[in-house]
């Protein structure tokens, strides 16, 4: 059911009742990049790539509801240069070498960074120590690609039933916890199938013993960059 | 693609892998016959293809690796002072890359592993010899020391890339990496 | 280091096994164990049926909440700008050199542990620290003496010398609030007879605006909230003054407690709320017992509790909830997650908490001046309240003055006084600069001391920082950065990670080795953060940078090596663990020329 349209760039968007913007943006197949963002969980609005203008103001287009005869900017060079920042905000945060990252070439960080454009990360490098967990007998956690989006606390909380992420500390030093007194994750309740574990958009939540299954020149963003992936998304937009 | 005309002065060219492993050199190699448009193009100066140890004043330099040790150091700083433009050349100048991994071990630690206490050693001391370089406590990449003017990711860039790098600033204009270039693995 | 088991489950049992106290049950098991060891997060997880991982979330969120050991006594230095001028730093590293410990480290004994705390709203009798949790000030040398001697003598904290915990209340300027004499109930009658929409009608009359920095019209969020359909409200008193340099909540809270309480009270009545929560930061733990009196006190008076003033319908109570060392929770809807027992993240908004509050009921959450106000507005009309300030700022403001004045302490001043006023007042001499409103607020140059207090002009939450002509401004903006970048919630990219390079630009710049490169990505980033930023905390953080570049760029300049890029680390020091190693001392081991 359509609700009334917005403009999105100059083109005409159409929303339904409770669509936010990002939402109406990708199920119209326009692709407005973002990383915390995924259909199948409420928008909370922490990465801030998706921030667009909505009559000249900046606001997270993931969590702002869609409103008729709204003027929405986001193709932009402004814009696109400071989700470009924030994506390298992101990489000088964490420890991010993508050529040894099992899950390069279908990351959603990495498809981000080449979307805008990103040929550096600009800033100096924070480079944190964070050690990997290799207790669990599936799963490998590598917290140093970890860029917080949440998606995992919110998939094991409200589909897995099992809390088993979180996130402790706070500012520059916020870090993403599992639910045993070990602080292992082979001591929580997660399995190989479980959301959590489908939903990490970067290299943190690996499943064991399948690195590297796909060829170089076979991956998903091998294949064709993210956007196109949005632009040929039936509805509800890229994962 | 094809290479720029041929100007009257063929440009200095540098090239220098510091904590790398040549696979960006390699790669550049992979522009296969287009290395003899290139020649036309560009004279090289310090590079390991010509083995001089050296740099003297160039309009291009392409470093490659991070920065491990303190001759790394040296020769970026040569390298800067030498090159109208510089470029950091794949994923460990960018970022470290991978011997950026040993960032959150302690480099004494990692000296006694290796020398002291780990099963291959014999003799087992840690080298001091001056002419050593020492390695700096963690893995940099270049724009942690010097001004970078153009970043060419990649493990390794592409041939593709490489061409489109130097030909772009042969010609005067800003290098483009589209989806099919842009890489950092 | 554990609690026993029989001891958590009192504790516990205090608190009705209740989830949403869990920021409280957590700061308790802090206060009587000094740590909250794994086994007790996961015991409490259990007993409180929240997921282990939760718990140990919101354990790690609070600064004055440890999941690792601290010291048998835990010495917080306040690091407001105003402690550091005062020179907060040198007495921190001796105490530190005393006790031989690192800064953030444990002693080997497990007797101290010393760090830095962001300001502790003493600001007119730094500097200041808390030993675990317990405000002093006035520090100097000599005091650091008798605080080192009454720790290596493991004295408890409660016999202590009384006098080193002494807080005074110093109001130089008293106007409509600080003057005023109400006796208890008074303004709750008035109210009462004015009826509920009456007394909104009067808040609107008077144009009351918030205190706490935003402004937002007292009465529209009364009414908002009342007109909310729903069996339950709320009225939260936001008594987090976390602002840098501000601290007049807590003379208003010791001095005027009743007359907050009245105005909790009268804001209860016009909206309809039954409960309402003191939301009070953790550093002014010392406030506690004189509240809980209060409240006590007015709860036999029939002032709080079932049918107050014989009315039917009127059921209100209070009850105070500490914090635990958060800026971020002065945010309302960062401080209401908190109240739930949560990290404290700003929710996104819509849904205001005037709809969609504490515990998603409507809640009205005001400063503590605003219901000071309020409460007096109840009881001598919005004409006695309109006839001080301006036309867009009626009444008065309260400034927590401090810095380089000869009188620190409170004024209270009509809106639209001018900066130069309250300057003459205080008795700044020299002033280069005044920083209104705190780190948030706005750094001005003498060439803005002519203009005026008022939400048209110059608004403020009522810090009022003064630096004269002796001071760096870059290192100014360097604690600022520093505040923000520990304050900093972490929700939203931009502000977790902007505010810490931009601390990181600004101390490369302070040690002399910045380049004209940080001052442009200083900007950059600052700007960033304005557009990009989930909350107010964001969003403002880069104000002090932003102001003092424009207006103070000089200072910048002078600390400024190179116009090209430096290392941003330091060459020779990187090479100093692998020297170590091979006991190297050559010139080749070092960069010595040029190590920035």
């Amino acid at each position: 059911m359509t609700h009334g349209t917005f403009e999105l760039d100059g083109r005409e968007v159409p929303f339904s009742p409770g669509q936010t913007i990002l939402q109406a943006a990708l199920a119209a197949s326009v692709y407005i990049p973002h990383l915390c963002y995924h259909p199948e969980f409420k928008p909370h609005g922490s990465c801030k790539v998706c921030t667009v203008k909505v009559n000249g103001r900046p606001m997270s287009s993931c969590t702002t509801p869609a409103q008729e005869g709204q003027q929405v900017e986001s193709n932009t060079p402004e814009i696109n240069e400071a989700r470009r920042t924030l994506v390298q905000f992101l990489f000088v945060e964490g420890n991010h070498f993508c050529p040894s990252c099992e899950q390069s070439g279908r990351c959603t960080l990495q498809a981000t960074g080449y979307a805008l454009g990103m040929t550096n990360p600009q800033f100096n490098p924070l480079f944190p120590n964070r050690p990997v967990d290799a207790s669990h007998p599936d799963i490998l956690l590598d917290f140093n690609r970890c860029i917080l989006c949440e998606l995992c606390v919110r998939a094991s909380g409200e589909v897995d039933g099992k809390s088993v992420f979180a996130l402790s500390g706070r500012g520059i030093t916020k870090h993403l916890i599992v639910n045993a007194e070990s602080g292992k994750l082979g001591d929580t309740e997660l399995s190989v199938g479980d959301k959590a574990v489908e939903v990490c958009p970067v290299g943190v939540i690996l499943r064991k013993r399948k690195g590297f299954d796909e060829p170089i020149g076979r991956r998903r963003y091998d294949i064709a960059a993210i956007d196109e992936f949005a632009a040929a998304a039936p509805k509800g937009g890229t994962p | 693609m094809t290479a720029p005309a041929k100007s009257a002065k063929k440009l200095k060219v540098a090239t220098a892998s510091l904590a790398g492993c040549f696979g960006c050199h390699m790669s550049l190699l992979d522009i296969d016959e287009r290395l003899f448009d290139l020649l036309e193009l560009v004279e090289l100066d310090r590079s390991p293809l010509t083995d001089l140890k050296h740099c003297g004043p160039c309009d291009l330099g392409l470093l490659e690796g991070g920065l491990c040790n303190a001759e790394n150091v040296h020769v970026l700083r040569e390298f800067r002072r030498q090159c109208k433009t510089l470029v950091a050349v794949g994923a460990c100048a960018i970022t470290g890359g991978l011997p950026a991994q040993r960032n959150s071990l302690d480099v004494r630690e990692c000296l006694q592993t290796v020398y002291l206490t780990g099963p291959s050693t014999t003799h087992a001391r840690i080298p001091n010899d001056p002419e050593l370089p020492l390695p700096l406590d963690r893995v940099h990449p270049l724009h942690d020391v010097v001004r970078i003017d153009y970043f060419l990711p990649g493990c390794p860039p592409s041939a593709d890339a490489f061409w489109e790098l130097i030909t772009a600033l042969i010609a005067g204009r800003t290098p483009a990496l589209g989806h099919d270039r842009l890489r950092y693995d | 280091m554990t609690l026993s088991t029989s001891a958590l489950g009192g504790l516990l049992q205090r608190h009705q096994n209740d989830p949403s106290r869990l920021v409280q049950i957590l700061r308790e098991v802090q206060d009587a164990n000094g740590v909250i060891s794994p086994r007790d997060v996961t015991e409490l997880a259990q007993a409180l049926g929240l997921p282990r991982a939760r718990v140990e979330g919101v354990a790690g969120f609070y600064s004055f909440l440890s999941t690792v050991p601290r010291g048998q006594y835990r010495v917080l230095f306040s690091d407001n700008i105003t402690d550091q001028l005062q020179g907060s730093h040198a007495l921190r590293d001796s105490l530190c050199h005393a006790f031989e410990v690192h800064l953030d480290e444990l002693s080997r004994d497990g007797l101290v542990s010393i760090g830095a705390t962001s300001c502790t709203g003493l600001g007119d009798q730094g500097p200041a620290l808390l030993v675990n949790g317990r405000a002093i000030g006035r520090l100097d040398p000599g005091r650091i003496g008798v605080i080192a001697a009454l720790i290596r003598g493991r004295t408890p904290l409660d016999r202590w010398p009384k006098e080193l915990f002494a807080v005074t209340d110093t109001i130089h300027r008293a106007d409509l609030l600080l003057a005023s004499r109400l006796e208890p109930g008074e303004a709750i009658d008035a109210a009462i007879v004015r009826g509920a929409q009456g007394t909104i009608e009067e808040v609107k009359q008077s144009r009351l605006r918030g205190r706490g920095g935003a402004g937002f019209s007292t009465a529209t969020k009364w009414e908002a909230c009342r007109v909310t359909p729903g069996p339950e409200r709320f009225v939260v008193c936001n008594a987090d003054e976390g602002e840098p340099g501000t601290f007049k909540d807590r003379v208003l809270l010791r001095q005027f407690a009743d007359l907050v309480v009245e105005g909790m009270t009268v804001c209860a009545w016009a909206v309809g709320a039954q409960k309402g929560f003191i939301y009070l930061r953790g550093e002014y733990l010392f406030l506690l017992d004189h509240l809980e009196a209060v409240l006590q006190r007015r709860r036999e008076a029939g002032l709080l509790g079932h049918h107050l003033r014989d009315q039917e319908t009127f059921d209100f109570d209070v009850e105070v909830h500490l914090g635990a060392g958060a800026y971020v929770c002065g945010e309302e809807s960062a401080l209401i997650e908190s109240l739930e027992g949560k990290r404290g993240i700003p929710r996104n908004r819509p849904p205001y908490p005037v709809t969609h509050g504490y515990k998603q009921k409507p809640t009205v959450v005001n400063n503590v001046e605003t219901l000071a106000a309020a409460a007096l507005i109840a009881r001598h009309g919005a004409a006695w309240f309109t006839a001080k300030g301006t036309a867009t700022s009626a009444g008065t403001k309260i400034h927590s003055v401090s810095g380089d004045v000869a009188r620190p302490g409170l004024y209270e001043l009509p809106w639209g006084t001018t900066i130069a006023e309250l300057l003459e007042l205080a008795g700044a001499k020299n002033t280069q600069a005044v920083q209104v409103g705190g780190p948030s607020g706005v750094c001005l140059a003498s060439d803005g001391f002519k203009r005026r207090f008022g939400f048209e002009d110059v608004p403020t939450a009522g810090a009022f920082m003064v630096f004269d002509s002796s001071r760096a401004m870059v290192e100014v903006a360097e604690n600022f950065a520093r505040f923000f970048a520990h304050e900093s919630c972490g929700f939203c990219t931009p502000c977790r990670v902007g505010t810490t390079l931009m601390h990181r630009a600004l101390q490369r710049i302070v040690a002399g080795h910045g380049t004209k490169r940080d001052l442009k990505e200083l900007k950059y980033v600052a700007q960033l953060l304005k557009v990009a930023s989930h909350c107010g905390l964001g969003t403002t953080a880069g104000n002090p940078v932003l102001d003092t570049l424009e207006r103070f760029r000089p200072s910048y300049q002078r600390r400024i090596r190179s116009f090209d890029v430096l290392p941003s680390f330091d060459l020779d020091q990187a090479l100093a663990p692998a020297r170590e190693i091979t006991g190297r001392d050559d010139p080749e081991a070092h960069f010595e020329e040029d190590a920035p």
